[in-house]
């Protein structure tokens, strides 16, 4: 079964001081998120021209911008961002992803081999490459990120699946399944399904840091969230801008970035060694 | 070997076959003008005029294929729409700078990561262990960006030790080592962690092999053992991370480059992003990729070259 068990690997994921502390780091992440207008102390977008480019202050715990709005209000705002964008475009390609995977590793062969052929050729292209490309041809904002992340993401989330179909496709329960004469739609649904599931949530969540980062990264370089959307790298890029004469701005941006990367790696790391140990962790990005 | 090589070489034709095709069909999926979505609203209908005669928009559809493919296998990527200079020679010019970037990052990751992964193979399961491993998730999961920004505030704007921009005056090899670090530092951490993740697995997996026992048997020093018939088959299967990876090389030096004002492909992209320049973006991309499926060929035929397992599993 996919989910061996869960109060135990819950148990198994505490006790290793990493994944608790991966799971620490989330959660204040993901309460940041959920709670902004409440937590935040300041209108993320309220401008304050007499208050621009301040140090740490009572008043401003983490200074303000160059339009006087308080970063940590832009910060807690960050988070939503980053959150909503990684959770919509990871859970949007898992979900193509899996199709795809099903349809390769149970369809056809003529079928699974174009399929592969395609998901190779998006591999074959420099990740960053591939979004700046997308993003010359249709403008960089949201909804360019999303589709930027699903399509660089899609190809390993189907690989892994078609992997685990092929593998599964021969095995006695599905054949049995096969003799008693279930229809390809059932057997996909309700047998193949259940058992590719976990593996795969388990990549996903591995990749949500990635995406925070691409997120980050892309809006740093101004061609990701569009401006005043607080974004922890529209925020950076305000910092580097001002790194002279008010460094207070860009070390505060950093550091969200820095904890969230960390503990979602922590805590998909603890997660894997919780639920499936046979899953290796050495890929590179 | 011949016909596996074949067959590798044959498959990375075809996909940089797919892969030009989908570059040069993507301004035809979104729909409105082609000349127009390349490059933007701001573009002057002199600008479209141009392009469409460049990529030859004026033709049938399998003309115009036709004329792409045999441009670019010419080494003709097309010209620049503003500064009308062709694209190739803003490549060659940015390449060597990307790629010494690259090399010096990757080199020092290399060093590091590799001693590290020995060391956290010596003391298996100790604390020096448990720290390596959690210093390598860490250094794996932080943003190449976030590191440049921060080597740039604290080694260039605090303590003034190295130069915040560009690559270092031309023909002045100190200068232009001193730019090197800091875009260098951040480029490679990530791989550090990487490294030593991987060497450390695989060692620990032929530690218990049987050639590795029987060196031990025979009263081979623990040293000689380690280094010489551990290590040795540790590294191949790193080969192929390391070109895998050169992917991501990419992406983080198109931030740290960005960062740092550096010359190379990562700005020229990025200055072509932002001025919906399409023909420097596509020929961007289509030349690390060229490149990128020559380093992961050239991995793979290496590997089965080095790994005996490897050489034997396809004579079978």
């Amino acid at each position: 079964m996919p989910w061996p068990n869960s109060p135990r690997a819950l148990k198994v994921l505490l006790a290793d001081p990493m994944g608790a502390m991966g799971l620490v780091l989330v959660s204040l992440f993901v309460v940041m998120a959920v709670a902004a207008p409440i937590l935040a102390p300041y209108d993320p977008l309220a401008l304050n021209v007499r208050a621009k480019l301040q140090g740490i202050s009572f008043a401003h715990w983490l200074g303000t911008d160059q339009l006087g709005r308080d970063t940590l209000s832009r910060l807690i705002f960050g988070a939503r961002t980053a959150l909503s964008i990684s959770l919509t475009a990871t859970g949007l390609a898992g979900a193509i992803g899996l199709l795809l995977g099903l349809i390769a590793g149970y369809g056809p062969r003529w079928l699974d081999a174009g399929l592969v052929l395609m998901l190779d050729s998006v591999n074959a292209l420099p990740m960053m490459m591939l979004a700046l490309a997308i993003i010359t041809v249709i403008g960089p904002g949201t909804f360019t990120l999303i589709l930027v992340v699903v399509l660089v993401s899609i190809p390993s989330y189907a690989r892994l699946i078609r992997a685990q179909t092929l593998s599964l496709r021969r095995a006695e329960f599905i054949l049995a399944e096969r003799a008693i004469g279930a229809s390809t739609f059932r057997i996909l649904l309700r047998h193949l399904l259940p058992n590719v599931l976990g593996p795969l949530v388990i990549v996903l969540s591995m990749d949500i840091p990635v995406v925070i980062m691409l997120e980050a990264g892309l809006s740093y370089l101004n061609l990701g969230v569009k401006p005043p959307t607080p974004s922890w790298g529209n925020v950076l890029y305000d910092g580097y801008t001002s790194i002279r004469t008010s460094p207070t701005l860009v070390i505060a941006a950093g550091a969200p970035l820095v904890l969230a990367t960390l503990g979602f790696t922590f805590l998909g790391e603890g997660l894997r060694d919780a639920l499936d140990p046979r899953l290796a962790s050495t890929r590179p990005r | 070997m011949l016909s596996y090589a074949l067959q590798r070489v044959g498959l990375a034709l075809v996909i940089l076959f797919v892969v030009m095709l989908a570059m040069y069909g993507m301004v035809f999926l979104v729909p409105g003008d082609p000349a127009s979505v390349a490059l933007g609203p701001r573009a002057t209908p002199a600008l479209k005029a141009l392009l469409t005669e460049r990529m030859g928009l004026d033709q049938p559809v399998l003309v115009q294929i036709w004329r792409f493919f045999s441009h670019t296998l010419q080494g003709d990527l097309g010209v620049d729409v503003w500064s009308k200079r062709p694209v190739l020679d803003q490549i060659t010019e940015a390449f060597p700078h990307t790629l010494i970037l690259g090399l010096v990052a990757l080199g020092w990751a290399l060093a590091l990561g590799i001693a590290l992964g020995v060391i956290s193979v010596v003391y298996q399961g100790r604390w020096v262990d448990r720290v390596l491993g959690v210093v390598s998730v860490g250094f794996i999961s932080v943003p190449s960006f976030v590191v440049a920004i921060y080597l740039l505030l604290i080694f260039a704007v605090w303590l003034h030790w190295l130069p915040a921009i560009g690559a270092g005056k031309p023909g002045d090899v100190t200068s232009q080592i001193k730019a090197l670090i800091l875009p260098s530092l951040a480029v490679g951490i990530g791989w550090v962690g990487y490294l030593a993740r991987m060497v450390r697995a695989s060692m620990l997996e032929i530690m218990g092999a049987n050639h590795v026992r029987t060196a031990r048997a025979f009263g081979l020093p623990e040293r000689r053992v380690v280094l010489r018939y551990a290590l040795r088959l540790a590294i191949v299967p790193t080969i192929s991370v390391i070109a895998m990876g050169l992917g991501s090389i990419l992406s983080s030096a198109v931030f740290v480059e960005t960062v740092f004002s550096r010359p190379g492909l990562g700005t020229l992209i990025t200055g072509a992003v932002f001025k919906r320049n399409y023909p420097v973006v596509m020929g961007t991309v289509l030349v690390t990729t060229a490149f990128y499926l020559l380093v992961i060929t050239a991995a793979d035929l290496l590997i089965a070259k080095l790994d005996p397992r490897v050489r034997d599993a396809l004579a079978e």
